[in-house]
């Protein structure tokens, strides 16, 4: 089959705003592992803790698709701030709980409670929502939801579909990682958690309270996992309670990919993700034979391996010394 | 206090209307004395067993249900026979396999807990594991056989949901001795017991190494359901172009290749056949390629947990009822696969092994349908009526072989015929499975699955 220009840049369009959402979730796996060496396994399911709590904040407020459009914004931007206040006091509260019992046992243990507050969380979301999909109560005015950019703001004759939603994703995605890198390497807290993560003896030698510190980076990292639950919980328009395992997986896979610690290379690494991931299931059953789109993952997994064997730091490096 | 009052609270201990601890805490309020407490715990089995309630009549359904001539018996002096199920019950699949669960539950509790002389026990087994969110695993579906083949009181096997799963317990019921039976209201994989084109190398001889049959079927398999699909698509609908896609399991992948096969035996073109990946968030670059190759059906071989809802979806963002139809199989009869997908299921075509459960012509099935919508307080799981089904073949078997002997209860079942039903009169082939070819074609409409017509495999 030819080569298709058309499709290949809808793809690209699709795997970019899916990238950005991974990205989001990358972050915070990685601000923890740079702070504590922790791959808090939980992550994915803060973000989708965030994503439900999202939905009920907007039942509850009650702004429909069909308010004024000042209304909307307004609800998408509180909602926006809710869950990412909601995940972030989750994933520090988690921290206080569990993690940081742990923080000088064998680095298995808070592992192990790392996978068991996952199973934990997914059953509460089980019994707080059902174990079904769920569609979220609809917020974007039904003329916009297939709104496309590309042919009504330029007047393109083309195929190609840019939807509000999309810029939407990359709207609140740059800002975030923008603010993120401004806090870590600008403010005082920032410094803190640079030097803690440098040599947390050090640190607290220095006066820094090692354990606010810790808190601080729980509490940004859930904060970008709500962020991108209630982002997803309307790019996707669905929720569940098993979204953020795969979503987890594929920012772990990202952060790792990219170079874990690093929070420049989550980020690409999430973009790289989730770009194979849309040409993967757009193409692959065009070229090889009886494979598709079942065959994603296996896809996702075998770049991994690859960048692993060639470049075992990932795509930019461990940062060692000012890893966050 | 009062003898009467007691009594009924001990009948409704018995009849699993109130737990042991509601039990308790109601006796003691009333000031019943230890010792009659104490003798009425000890009658009762512990939480998850279910015990006989010889005094208990049944509803006019258990007389109706059944081959004629054949005498129920409530009696319980010969001892205790343990029924169990095995399919998943937690996560995403806890409403598909509680359904069914309930409607054994329902179908005991009608014939008073008891056949053929014994009292009768159940056990809802789970074979899903939360790692896999809730569905099936082969080393938990392995456990559980094991631990049914090797419990003397175990006669028969309710059991699998997933063809996949069944592949893994019928030859452990198989090899015991004697091969125990096994009965399925739900897998449909044709594999299993025929010989069709679509089999693996060996099937379905291979699932019995002692060369006796022991697995049974009440659901028609999936060389029916496919073929008949595909039929109802070319020739009724007029659809030429269809895309397939599955999720790459036993049923699923079975019955899109069986779909595919026959659309395309009729003159239709199939554009594109893909397993997709159940577990991914979102399918916007899967449905922007199958747009792009300008189907006007997609078929969807996949069960309801499995992500379809979402499939459709996404398919929908993209693609209009008016230009492309969706089809099914009966994997996706279920509430949830409406609810999931919320305004994209409307118009949504399900094909169905006999018809959902609304729809049931015969007495019986009517009144299960009222009775078991009651209890659940929702529509039931069209696969539940299978289930309730099932087991009243199974207590007819014991009511015929009056023996706690796994060989006599097989052969009892094995020579079920005019067995009148919840969907209808049938018998078991030599395959063991169901002679019962009833398919439906079913329509979401305002957001409930609708019977629209009777459909059959083309005419070969």
């Amino acid at each position: 089959m030819d080569f298709n220009a058309a499709l290949f840049t809808q793809y690209l369009i699709i795997g970019i705003a899916s990238g950005a959402l991974i990205a989001l979730i990358a972050l915070g796996y990685t601000l923890v592992y740079g702070i504590v060496e922790l791959i808090n396994f939980a992550h994915g399911e803060v973000f989708m803790m965030g994503a439900l709590f999202a939905t009920t904040v907007v039942a509850t407020v009650g702004v429909t698709n069909d308010s004024s459009g000042v209304a909307i914004v307004f609800m998408a931007i509180a909602a926006l701030l809710a869950s990412m206040l909601f995940s972030g006091l989750l994933n520090a509260g988690i921290d206080r709980v569990a993690y940081r019992r742990l923080r000088n046992a064998p680095k298995l243990a808070p592992l192990i409670a790392a996978i068991g507050i996952s199973f934990i969380l997914q059953n509460i979301a089980i019994y707080w929502k059902g174990s079904n999909p769920i569609t979220p109560p609809s917020l974007i005015p039904t003329e916009y939801v297939r709104y496309n950019v590309l042919t009504e703001w330029f007047g393109l004759e083309t195929r190609i579909r840019l939807r509000v939603l999309d810029l939407a994703v990359l709207g609140v995605t740059i800002p975030l990682l923008i603010g993120l890198t401004w806090f870590v390497y600008k403010t005082r807290t920032g410094k803190a958690m640079r030097a803690t993560a440098q040599d947390r003896d050090a640190a607290a030698l220095m006066g820094i309270d090692v354990n606010r510190t810790i808190a601080y980076a729980f509490l940004i990292g859930g904060a970008l996992a709500g962020a991108a639950g209630m982002i997803a919980v309307y790019y996707n328009n669905s929720a569940r309670f098993q979204m953020g395992f795969r979503y987890g997986l594929f920012a772990f896979t990202a952060a790792v990919l990219g170079g874990i610690g690093n929070l420049a290379g989550s980020v690409i690494g999430a973009l790289c993700i989730g770009i194979v991931w849309s040409m993967s299931d757009g193409f692959m059953s065009q070229y090889i034979e009886g494979w598709g789109a079942g065959w994603t993952p296996a896809v996702i997994f075998a770049v991994l391996v690859l960048v692993m064997i060639f470049r075992p730091t990932g795509l930019l490096g461990e940062q060692t010394v000012d890893k966050v | 206090m009062s003898e009467q009052r007691f009594d009924a609270l001990v009948q409704q201990l018995e009849t699993q209307r109130i737990d042991r601890r509601t039990f308790l805490v109601r006796a003691v309020a009333l000031g019943a004395s230890v010792p009659a407490i104490g003798a009425a715990l000890l009658r009762t089995q512990p939480v998850g067993a279910q015990v006989a309630t010889p005094a208990a009549g049944g509803p006019a359904t258990a007389a109706e249900i059944g081959m004629p001539g054949i005498e129920h018996l409530t009696t319980t002096d010969k001892g205790t026979i343990k029924l169990y199920s095995s399919w998943p019950l937690t996560g995403a699949s806890e409403k598909i396999g509680g359904d069914s669960a309930e409607a054994v539950r329902l179908c005991l509790e009608d014939r008073g807990n008891a056949a053929g002389g014994f009292a009768l026990e159940y056990e809802a087994l789970d074979d899903g594991i939360a790692a896999n969110n809730g569905g099936w695993d082969a080393g938990k579906e392995s456990e559980n056989a094991n631990r049914v083949v090797n419990d003397p009181d175990a006669m028969v096997y309710i059991a699998t949901y997933n063809s996949g799963a069944s592949k893994i317990s019928i030859p452990i019921l198989n090899a015991a001795e004697p091969p125990m039976p096994m009965i399925t209201p739900q897998a449909t994989y044709p594999g299993l017991t025929k010989d069709t084109p679509s089999n693996a190398e060996g099937e379905p001889e291979i699932y019995y190494p002692s060369g006796t049959r022991n697995f049974f079927r009440v659901v028609p398999a999936d060389d029916i359901q496919g073929p008949a699909a595909a039929n109802w698509a070319f020739s009724t609908l007029g659809a030429t172009k269809a895309y397939v896609l599955h999720d790459n399991q036993l049923y699923g992948a079975g019955v899109a290749t069986l779909f595919r096969d026959t659309f395309q035996s009729l003159g239709g073109e199939v554009v594109g056949f893909e397993p997709f990946d159940p577990e991914a968030p979102e399918y916007q670059a899967l449905m922007t390629k199958v747009a792009d190759a300008g189907p006007d059906l997609v078929y969807l071989g996949a069960i309801v947990n499995l992500n379809a809802s979402k499939l459709l979806q996404d398919m929908r963002a993209l693609m209009g009822p008016e230009e492309v139809t969706f089809l099914g199989p009966d994997g996706l009869v279920n509430q949830d696969f409406i609810e999931g997908a919320g305004d994209a299921a409307e118009g949504a075509y399900i094909t169905f092994a006999g018809v959902p459960a609304n729809t049931l012509s015969t007495g019986a099935g009517q009144d299960y349908y009222t009775r078991m919508s009651e209890r659940l307080g929702e529509e039931p799981d069209a696969y539940a009526t299978y289930a309730y089904e099932a087991a009243a073949v199974v207590l007819q078997a014991i009511d015929v072989a009056q023996a706690k002997d796994r060989t006599a209860i097989l052969n009892a079942l094995a020579a079920t015929e005019g067995f009148q039903g919840l969907l209808g009169e049938w018998s078991f082939s030599d395959t063991y499975d169901t002679t019962a070819t009833t398919m439906s074609l079913n329509v979401v409409k305002d957001g409930a699955i609708t019977f629209q017509e009777e459909i059959a495999p083309p005419a070969s």
